[in-house]
C-alpha cells in the first residue's frame, strides 16, 4: 500500500484542509505547484497568508530535510533557502499518517525561462549571485548537492536566484545526500562524490549549460572530451568559458576563488569594449552592440550596488 | 552506542524464480540473521505495465527487510545507489525503533514523536548511515533474458562504488552470479573496498534458463560469515574505528 504512495505523490484537491497534529494549524489547498522524489509540493494557504507546503509519507526523508532548512536558517544574515514556517503531521485518516512542512512561498520564474525571456546579459549576474551564495553555505560547512535547473527560481524586483530545493545539501565531508545525474561529477568521471565545495561548482557550470542545452546531452565514449566541447560550443559562454573549465575540471578550491577570476574576466571583457563604444559616441552614431554592452553595465553596475546595500 | 556494520544482499533480476526453494523463505532466514535483502527488477523497455512475476521482486524484499525497486534499465545506475542508501536508513531506523520502545514503551516509534524531537532523533541516524561500515554482496541473475542488461548492470554497480566510498564508513563489496556452473552461485569478485576490479571479470557469463533464485539467497547468505572475511575485518580495525553518536 505504501508503495503506491511512493509512485504516485499524495494527491490532493484544491480546497482540501490540512491540520497539523501537534501545532492544530490549518491550511487549504490551493494548487499543485511541484513534485520531487520524496513530496508533493502545494501552494497553500493559513490566515490569508500564502505558503508552500510540501507532503509525504516518508517521515524519515522530510525530518532529514526540515533538519536541513532548519540548519540554513542558522546562517547568518543570508537567504539560503526559503525560511522555514511550521513542521507537522497531518492524520488523513486514523491508520494513514502523512508528514508535511510548510516553507516561505517564493514566487518566480525557472532560470532557463527568465534568461531566455530577458536575455543572456542576465547569465554572469546570476553566476556571480550563485557563486556568492555558495560561498556562504559552504562557509558554514555545507555543501548544495542536488545543484539543479529545477531546483533555482528567480524572483523579480531585484531579480534575484533562490534556491526553493535544498533536499540534497549535505555537511562537508560526508557522502552527497540526492544528485542528479546530469549536474553530478561523478556520473562524469571527473571527481567523487564527497561533498566539498568543488562538487557544487561543477553542478554550477552544469546549471549554465543546461540553459542552453535544454534537452541535456549524452555522456558518450569519452565524458571529459563531450563536456568541454559541449562548453566550448556555446556562443553565450565564450567569454567565461576558461573560467568554467577549471570549475569543470576540479580547478577552485572554494567559491570565492571561481567568483574572483569570473569577476575579472567580465570586467577584462567590459573594458575592451568600452573605447570602441565612446568612439562611437563621438560619432554620434549609436550603434545595437553598445546598446548591448550598456545594459551588461547597467545590470552589474545595478546589482554591485544592491550588494553594497544591505 | 558502538558503531557496526550492516550487512546487505542487494538482488538484481528480471523476473521469476522457477527452481529450488522458495526464495522468499531464504530472503526470511537471511533477515533473523541481521542481513537485508534488497531487489531490484529490471524491466524491457517494452514493459509498459508491472508484469505478474516481477511481484515477487517485492516479495522478496519484503520478507528480507529490504527494500525493492522496479526499473527500466536506463534509470539502473541511480536506482541501485538509492537503494542501498535507503536500505541503510531503514535499516538503522529499525535499531533505533527499537531502542526507542525500550526507553519510552512499546507504542513508541518515530512517527509517535514531536516533529522537533523526530529532527534530533534523525540526525543520529544519520551521523550512523554515514560512519557504520557496510557489506554488500550483490548477487546478480545472468539467466538468458539478462545477457543484454549486463553491460548496464556493471555500470550501475561501478557507479554504486563512487556512492559508497564517498561515505566516511568503510565499504566492502563481493559480487556472486547465479546460477553458477556447478553451484548455485558463482564468484565474481571477492570482498574487496573497490568495485574497480569488475570491468574485466563481468562479460564472461554462462547464461541458461533457470533461475534458483531461493538457493542463490541462502548461498550468499553464508558468505557474509566467512572466517576470512572476518579475520581481515578484525586485522584491519586501526583507523576508522569511533562511537558514532551516543
Amino acid at each position: 500500500m505504501d508503495q503506491a504512495w511512493k509512485k504516485q505523490g499524495i494527491n490532493l484537491k484544491p480546497g482540501t484542509v490540512i491540520h497539523g497534529k501537534w501545532h492544530q494549524n490549518r491550511y487549504v489547498i490551493k494548487r499543485k505547484i511541484g513534485q520531487g522524489a520524496i513530496g508533493t509540493v502545494y501552494l497553500c494557504d493559513c490566515n490569508g497568508q500564502y505558503g508552500a507546503l510540501k507532503i509525504s509519507k516518508n517521515a524519515t526523508s522530510m525530518t532529514v530535510e526540515v533538519n536541513v532548512l532548519k540548519s540554513l536558517e542558522k546562517v547568518q544574515g543570508n537567504c539560503l533557502g526559503p525560511s522555514l514556517l511550521d513542521v507537522d503531521d497531518w492524520e488523513m485518516s486514523p491508520n494513514s499518517k502523512c508528514s508535511f512542512y510548510v516553507m516561505e512561498y517564493l514566487q518566480g520564474e525557472p532560470i532557463t525561462r527568465f534568461i531566455s525571456r530577458h536575455g543572456h546579459e542576465w547569465t554572469p549576474i546570476f553566476m556571480l549571485q550563485l557563486l556568492d551564495d555558495l560561498e556562504h553555505l559552504h562557509q558554514a560547512g555545507w555543501v548544495f548537492g542536488d545543484f539543479k535547473s529545477e531546483n533555482l527560481i528567480v524572483i523579480p524586483h531585484p531579480p534575484t536566484v533562490r534556491w526553493i530545493d535544498v533536499g540534497g545539501t549535505t555537511q562537508i565531508g560526508r557522502a552527497i545526500k540526492e544528485y542528479t545525474e546530469f549536474y553530478d561529477r561523478g556520473y562524469w568521471g571527473l571527481g567523487s562524490r564527497k561533498a566539498e565545495p568543488s562538487y557544487d561548482l561543477f553542478a554550477l557550470v552544469m546549471v549554465f549549460l543546461n540553459i542552453y542545452y535544454p534537452k541535456r546531452f549524452e555522456k558518450g565514449a569519452n565524458p571529459k572530451a563531450t563536456l568541454l566541447k559541449k562548453l566550448n560550443d556555446v556562443r553565450q559562454l565564450r567569454g567565461y568559458k576558461e573560467c568554467l573549465k577549471k570549475a569543470l575540471l576540479g580547478g577552485y578550491q572554494s567559491s570565492a576563488d571561481m567568483r574572483r577570476d569570473l569577476m575579472n574576466t567580465i570586467n577584462a571583457a567590459e573594458h575592451r569594449k568600452r573605447p570602441k563604444r565612446r568612439s562611437r559616441y563621438a560619432n554620434g552614431a549609436r550603434a545595437p552592440l553598445a546598446e548591448g554592452s550598456g545594459i551588461i553595465l547597467a545590470a552589474l553596475f545595478y546589482y554591485l550596488s544592491s550588494l553594497m546595500l544591505p | 552506542m558502538k558503531k557496526g556494520t550492516l550487512k546487505q544482499i542487494l538482488l538484481i533480476t528480471d523476473g521469476c524464480s522457477n527452481k529450488g526453494e522458495d526464495p522468499t523463505v531464504t530472503a526470511a532466514l537471511c533477515r533473523e540473521q541481521g542481513i537485508t535483502v534488497n531487489v531490484i527488477g529490471i524491466l524491457d523497455d517494452d514493459q509498459t505495465e508491472e508484469p505478474e512475476g516481477l511481484q515477487e521482486v517485492e516479495d522478496i524484499a519484503l520478507s528480507g527487510g529490504g527494500i525493492s525497486q522496479l526499473v527500466y534499465k536506463q534509470a539502473l545506475s541511480q536506482t541501485v545507489q538509492t537503494v542501498t542508501k535507503q536500505a541503510m536508513t531503514q535499516t538503522l531506523q529499525g535499531f533505533v525503533n527499537q531502542e526507542l520502545k525500550q526507553i519510552l514503551g512499546d507504542n513508541q516509534s518515530l512517527e509517535e514523536i514531536e516533529p522537533e524531537k523526530r529532527g534530533e532523533i534523525m540526525e543520529v541516524v544519520e551521523d550512523m548511515g554515514e560512519t557504520c561500515d557496510l557489506e554488500v554482496l550483490v548477487l546478480t541473475d545472468t539467466s538468458a533474458s539478462m545477457h543484454d542488461k549486463l553491460p548496464t548492470v556493471k555500470e550501475a554497480l561501478l557507479d554504486l562504488s563512487i556512492s559508497l566510498n564517498a561515505r566516511i564508513g568503510r565499504n566492502r563489496f563481493c559480487i556472486f552470479n547465479f546460477p553458477g556452473k556447478r553451484k548455485a552461485i558463482e564468484n565474481v569478485l571477492d570482498w574487496s573496498p573497490k568495485l574497480d576490479s569488475i570491468s574485466t571479470i563481468f562479460p564472461k557469463l554462462t547464461s541458461g534458463g533457470i533461475t534458483p533464485t531461493g538457493p542463490a539467497i541462502k548461498e550468499a547468505m553464508y558468505q557474509f560469515g566467512k572466517k576470512g572475511l572476518l579475520k581481515k575485518l578484525r586485522d584491519e580495525d586501526g583507523p576508522g574505528v569511533e562511537e558514532a553518536g551516543h
